[in-house]
């Protein structure tokens, strides 16, 4: 692993961006002088947070997490309904994708909470896990967030498994699977080599999504910083605040991208062009570069 | 363990059929979409004969070979496989297609060897020659994996069991497709333009395989433009052109006295 010499230049980056940060600051308070410039609210939000900011992180990364799985478990039977070889199937499926990608996630939110409670269809009530509270709207924002996730998800599990040589299908038929085994067995593990890079982008979305549940008063980060700037020893200080905000959420993402990086590695097995072992640095991957493909693993005997 | 001497078909413990015709084909009848691809093919493959399939491309040689394991539905006629319909049951009298687990037992009686190999890119050689025997046999693992192992070292890839298929030449990924095939016991194997995939200098090393189980008794059907192969391993040589069987024979007149117009014509282009 690279890791030690990335982290460094990442924590470099961090130290830039940081100095940065603070130069515009004191140049903005120096200009504006209403605006009382406060340094030690955006470190105390950072390095000293107020327990409330961690419920918030904690929230975001439970909601994100519960979320993304139903979208992954929903695109999964998604794509295989898109797939299937009966119509109504496929009819439900491209139903299902055509509604919760083609209307705004807000709306779908508002539907989905405040539509619902208001007819009286359904009416989303706390859970109690011993002393541990589901709220009604966290739920009610997971069910949203999945939901809608799994239509985008149904696509690009479809393309994983349509990027999949037909040959795979006919090669573990002809041995006797049957359709279901050959897509468990032999499909669906090559496919989720090409889901996982788009899988990734959806889960950095999804982190950042969940900011939406505001409209449902679900105080996860976004919304949690939004109280402290309004009122409290923090308030009026959205500068700091929310630049504190920003860089939780730029943490939660890079986490992510580690964790996406470790995940693809283990996927990679036996597929050509599979990156050497260690993999593209932090630093590259944080950045979008790509290593030149001299890295391919080698290949013994001749194609 | 598998004693590593024994025969190919042995390794595996044979299969348990024990018809004397394998494959009865009659009538067979297929479309895609307005193009007629067989025309009524009938063909009748005896307990250890091997049959070669020749013709110009086109001719439907590869499509009758798919229909054989219902990889292709056939329009009309019937194809046996040791005395069972294929894909079909019939009802009242009429063909109804079968249900998918009842054509996904057939097909365990059945190896297919694909011109592309087709192994599993993400499983090693081992792993693609044990998926199916464990999977759809059931068999315990560890006896697959002695079995699985027996068979490369049988094909010759003792140095590759645990390599990936990128990592094999086209010849050595042939190979393994064949001891995948094997490890499911079938009764018939059908080869599929097995070396027209590859380099020259890998053919001879998966010819060499085809004949040894030929010699061991396995019942073939290889659809194949390898006419000097075909002429020391055939029983029969099948000639098709435009859907359609045009002749049979030994290799020794099919060769030497063709009788047909377009037989004639095929081997002077081919030979």
């Amino acid at each position: 692993m690279s890791l030690p010499n990335d982290a460094r230049r990442a924590t470099t980056l961090g130290g830039l961006l940081l100095v940065l940060v603070l130069v515009v600051g004191c140049a903005g308070s120096r200009r504006a002088t209403a605006y009382q410039w406060d340094p030690s609210i955006f470190f105390e939000s950072l390095f000293a947070p107020d327990p409330r900011i961690i419920r918030g992180v904690l929230l975001t990364v439970a909601i994100a997490v519960t979320s993304q799985i139903i979208g992954v478990v929903l695109g999964v039977l998604g794509a295989l309904g898109r797939v299937s070889r009966v119509r109504l199937i496929r009819w439900l499926a491209s139903g299902y994708v055509w509604v919760f990608r083609g209307t705004p996630l807000l709306v779908q939110l508002m539907i989905i909470y405040y539509g619902l409670l208001n007819t009286n269809i359904l009416r989303w009530e706390d859970i109690f896990i011993g002393d541990f509270r589901i709220e009604a709207a966290v739920q009610a924002g997971i069910f949203a967030l999945g939901v809608n996730e799994g239509a985008y998800m149904t696509e690009i599990v479809r393309a994983g498994i349509i990027a999949i040589d037909p040959g795979q299908m006919e090669a573990a038929r002809s041995l006797g699977m049957t359709y279901g085994k050959a897509m468990r067995r032999i499909v669906l593990p090559q496919a989720a080599r090409v889901i996982v890079p788009p899988l990734g982008n959806e889960f950095n979305n999804m982190l950042k999504t969940t900011s939406l549940l505001t409209i449902l008063s679900v105080q996860e980060l976004f919304v949690t910083f939004q109280i402290l700037n309004a009122n409290g020893p923090l308030s009026f200080h959205p500068f700091e605040l929310f630049l504190a905000c920003a860089i939780w959420f730029l943490m939660l993402t890079t986490i992510w991208s580690i964790i996406q990086a470790q995940i693809e590695k283990r996927l990679a097995r036996g597929v050509p062009g599979a990156p050497p072992p260690g993999g593209p640095g932090l630093a590259s991957r944080l950045l979008g570069l790509r290593r030149p493909s001299a890295d391919i693993a080698p290949v013994t005997g001749a194609r | 363990m598998v004693e590593v001497g024994a025969h190919l078909i042995d390794v595996v413990g044979g299969s348990e059929e024990t018809a004397e015709v394998v494959v009865s084909a009659i009538g067979v009848h297929k479309s895609f979409g307005q193009l007629a691809v067989l025309k009524g093919v009938s063909l009748e493959v005896k307990r250890r004969e091997v049959v070669f399939i020749c013709g110009p491309s086109g001719s439907g040689k590869t499509t009758f070979l798919r229909c054989i394991n219902h990889l292709e539905k056939v329009d009309s006629g019937t194809i046996r496989v040791n005395g069972h319909l294929i894909g079909y049951r019939e009802e009242d009298g009429r063909l109804v297609e079968d249900r998918e687990a009842a054509i996904a037992r057939q097909r365990r009686e059945i190896g297919f060897v694909f011109q592309r190999f087709n192994l599993f890119p993400h499983k090693t050689a081992l792993e693609n020659v044990i998926e199916a025997p464990i999977q759809v046999r059931g068999q315990r693992p560890s006896e697959a994996r002695d079995i699985g192992r027996t068979l490369l070292i049988r094909v010759g890839l003792e140095h590759k069991i645990d390599a990936f298929p990128m990592q094999l030449s086209g010849g050595q990924q042939q190979r393994v497709a064949i001891a995948r095939a094997l490890a499911m016991r079938p009764s018939l194997m059908l080869f599929d333009e097995p070396t027209s995939a590859l380099d020259p200098e890998m053919i001879g090393e998966v010819l060499a395989v085809m004949k040894e189980l030929a010699l061991e008794g396995m019942t073939m059907i290889v659809v194949s433009h390898e006419m000097g192969f075909a002429r020391e391993a055939a029983d029969r040589m099948v000639m098709m052109d435009d859907g359609q069987i045009v002749e049979e024979g030994t290799p020794d007149h099919f060769f030497t006295e063709p009788t047909h117009e377009r037989t004639k014509a095929f081997l002077s282009k081919i030979l």
